[in-house]
């Protein structure tokens, strides 16, 4: 099998994987068994892509729309659904919730969910990764909202001056809760902010998984190379609502449509069927195996036990 | 014992803790220029000016710390600390429990604050009481030049997020302070004089104000216990109470506005725990629910002085007032 073909695959994999864990969680929700998620349904290919593309000495911050970097970066979907559950078992302890999870072990920490704080402690993990030369880069993924934050242009023009390794993953999904990206931030783009820090940057289809993960590749390798911050861009868009349950009311019937054709997991079977010759039912065993692998993390979730009550007030000081 | 200014206090600290631990950085707007000589033995690296950018040095802070540095930033004046708050109420303060404990975060935000330097309200602005209230933050605000050197040197040495403020009144008051190591645990009153009859709670400038009351009360015949809180979280209940319990009488001083300030919880903490002991009305001297005045008249008069310290102590015991007791 050649090495592009097994890329895509193992893609592909990690992108079902993602998509049957929102389902599962937007299912139990509409059961009433779990709360309302920010889902990342739209979004897999601008994760999957990125996350491979780093080592496994970086160290990645992220947001409320996390649960596609955690996967990507081979968290455990039964530690995850069990925290969104408010289990004992989950990676918080079921202190966090779907919002905040962190997993420090894998080098995902500090996720904020207040849109900007993970752009205002990124330039922190990174000086102590400097100060304390330790290997890898830091990398952020944040939103097109979040770039309409003060705090973004405070910490990249920070990481400029400070020569910071940091890579910048703006992930413009179009939504900046339930306003459209265009009501809300002047510029077209994202990208445009790098330029006038001295950082440099790209944007690139963030529905294309392949073409993500080349361009992460070699935007981790200027920052690997250069010890300065980069700027990401993946233009890409939230095929669900800002939180579960949302009918989308207010979302144009046309925009949405034209992205669900463009559905990151649908392109790349396309590729996969067209250009590697991959079988229709050879995909099919992939995505049910993605689906059986969520079903035995919901059931883990489902039986852990609750926190005890004397949880309440450890973990508040050090 | 040297004698030392409150600022040469604070920068002695900082100098000892920098050359104590490697990880430990101080940042912010101006530090590398007021303290080149810093920079020279330390190194560009380990003493850095920032941006005008309150937000994102919290921030840095809040991120170095979780990920192994121990850092001290100077955020200039409280006021400030509303473009910080985010970092430090929502990351440096929550995001250890949100984690379930996966990380900690020594570091310490400094900032001036109180009446003295007619600055007004965008410079002074004794919120205090609104990070005592954020779950995860210790708050420290000393009152005498060793406690500054002491209390910064645990603050810099504690595993969670402090904040230090400094009262800018006192920062050329001038007091013995032990050279080297010399650390005042956090969490700790300070019992700055025994007596009898009645408790004097405060911190920062009023202490002072306290202890004048204290010596003008002796000459009526009344012997005033005054403590300094030093910490205002953890608040040394203990200490409080124990005093609560053998004077009967409480008066709460303090710089910042009276309503639900630090002098509230101590009230309702003699109330709900020292109530048997209780042989008067508890008394608060604060603030107003007013912005800092600038002019100098304005600002003394927003804070508690000595002889209305006088006057609240002599009203808790009706049978002893030689005077007619003010409110």
């Amino acid at each position: 099998m050649n090495e592009a073909k097994t890329k895509a695959l193992a893609h592909f994999e990690r992108m079902h994987l993602i998509r049957a864990y929102e389902e599962k969680l937007v299912a139990l929700q509409q059961a009433g068994t779990a709360a309302g998620t920010c889902t990342s349904v739209g979004q897999e290919a601008a994760a999957v892509g990125v996350v491979a593309a780093l080592a496994p000495e970086d160290t990645i911050l992220t947001n409320h729309r996390s649960a596609a970097h955690l996967l990507a970066r081979g968290a455990n979907p039964a530690r995850m659904m069990a925290e969104v559950l408010g289990r004992a078992t989950g990676y918080c302890k079921g202190k966090s919730g779907s919002l905040h999870i962190s997993v420090k072990d894998l080098g995902v920490v500090l996720t904020s969910t207040i849109v900007g704080g993970e752009l205002s402690l990124v330039t922190g993990v990174s000086l102590s990764k400097t100060m304390l030369h330790e290997p890898g880069i830091t990398t952020v993924f944040f939103g097109d909202g979040a770039s309409c934050e003060g705090i973004f242009h405070e910490s990249l023009n920070l990481a400029a001056l400070w020569k910071l390794p940091i890579l910048y993953v703006a992930e413009n999904n179009q939504w900046q809760a339930f306003v459209h990206r265009r009501e809300a931030m002047a510029a077209e783009q994202v990208v445009a902010h790098a330029a006038p820090y001295g950082i440099p940057g790209r944007s690139v289809d963030g529905n294309d998984v392949e073409a993500v993960h080349a361009a992460a590749r070699q935007a981790a390798e200027v920052v690997r190379t250069t010890q300065r911050p980069y700027l990401l861009e993946v233009l890409t868009y939230r095929l669900r609502g800002h939180f579960e349950p949302d009918d989308q009311a207010y979302v144009d019937r046309e925009e949405l449509a034209r992205w669900q054709a463009r559905d990151p997991i649908r392109l790349l079977a396309d590729r996969l069927r067209e250009r590697d010759g991959v079988e229709a039912h050879e995909l099919a065993l992939v995505a049910e195996r993605a689906r059986a692998r969520i079903e035995d993390a919901a059931a883990f979730a489902l039986a852990s036990p609750m926190p005890d009550a004397a949880e309440l007030t450890t973990d508040v000081y050090a | 014992m040297p004698t030392l200014t409150v600022f040469e206090a604070i920068d002695a600290a900082i100098a000892e803790e920098l050359a104590r631990d490697e990880r430990v950085l101080m940042f912010g707007e101006g530090v590398a220029t007021k303290r080149a000589d810093l920079v020279a033995r330390f190194g560009a690296g380990r003493v850095r000016n920032t941006p005008l950018a309150e937000a994102v040095i919290a921030g840095t802070a809040a991120g170095a710390a979780a990920t192994g540095l121990r850092p001290v930033i100077d955020l200039l004046f409280a006021p400030f600390m509303t473009y910080s708050m985010d970092a430090i109420v929502n990351s440096a303060g929550k995001l250890r429990y949100i984690s379930g404990g996966q990380f900690r975060f020594p570091m310490v935000a400094m900032a001036m604050t109180g009446a003295g330097w007619t600055v007004g309200a965008q410079h002074n602005h004794n919120n205090e009481a609104w990070f005592v209230h954020s779950p995860g933050i210790k708050v420290v605000m000393p009152s005498t030049a060793a406690d500054f050197k002491g209390l910064l040197k645990a603050a810099i040495r504690d595993d969670n997020p402090v904040v230090f403020f400094v009262d800018m009144a006192l920062g050329h008051v001038r007091g013995e302070v032990p050279d080297g190591e010399h650390v005042v645990p956090l969490g700790k009153a300070a019992v700055l004089r025994r007596g009898r009859d009645v408790t004097l709670v405060s911190y920062a400038k009023t202490v002072q104000h306290c202890l004048d009351a204290a010596a003008e009360l002796a000459t009526r015949g009344v012997s005033a216990e005054v403590i300094d809180l030093r910490t205002l979280k953890p608040l040394d209940e203990e200490a409080i109470l124990a005093s609560v319990r053998r004077t009967g009488r409480l008066v709460v001083v303090h710089e910042a506005s009276k309503l639900c300030g630090v002098g509230a919880e101590i009230a309702a903490l003699a109330g709900e725990q020292a109530y048997a002991a209780l042989k008067g009305p508890i008394r608060r001297l604060a603030g107003p629910d007013a912005p800092a005045p600038s002019s100098h008249a304005l600002e003394q008069a927003f804070v508690p002085q000595a002889a209305a310290i006088v006057d609240a102590a002599l009203s808790t015991m009706p049978s002893v007032v030689a005077e007619p007791a003010l409110s």
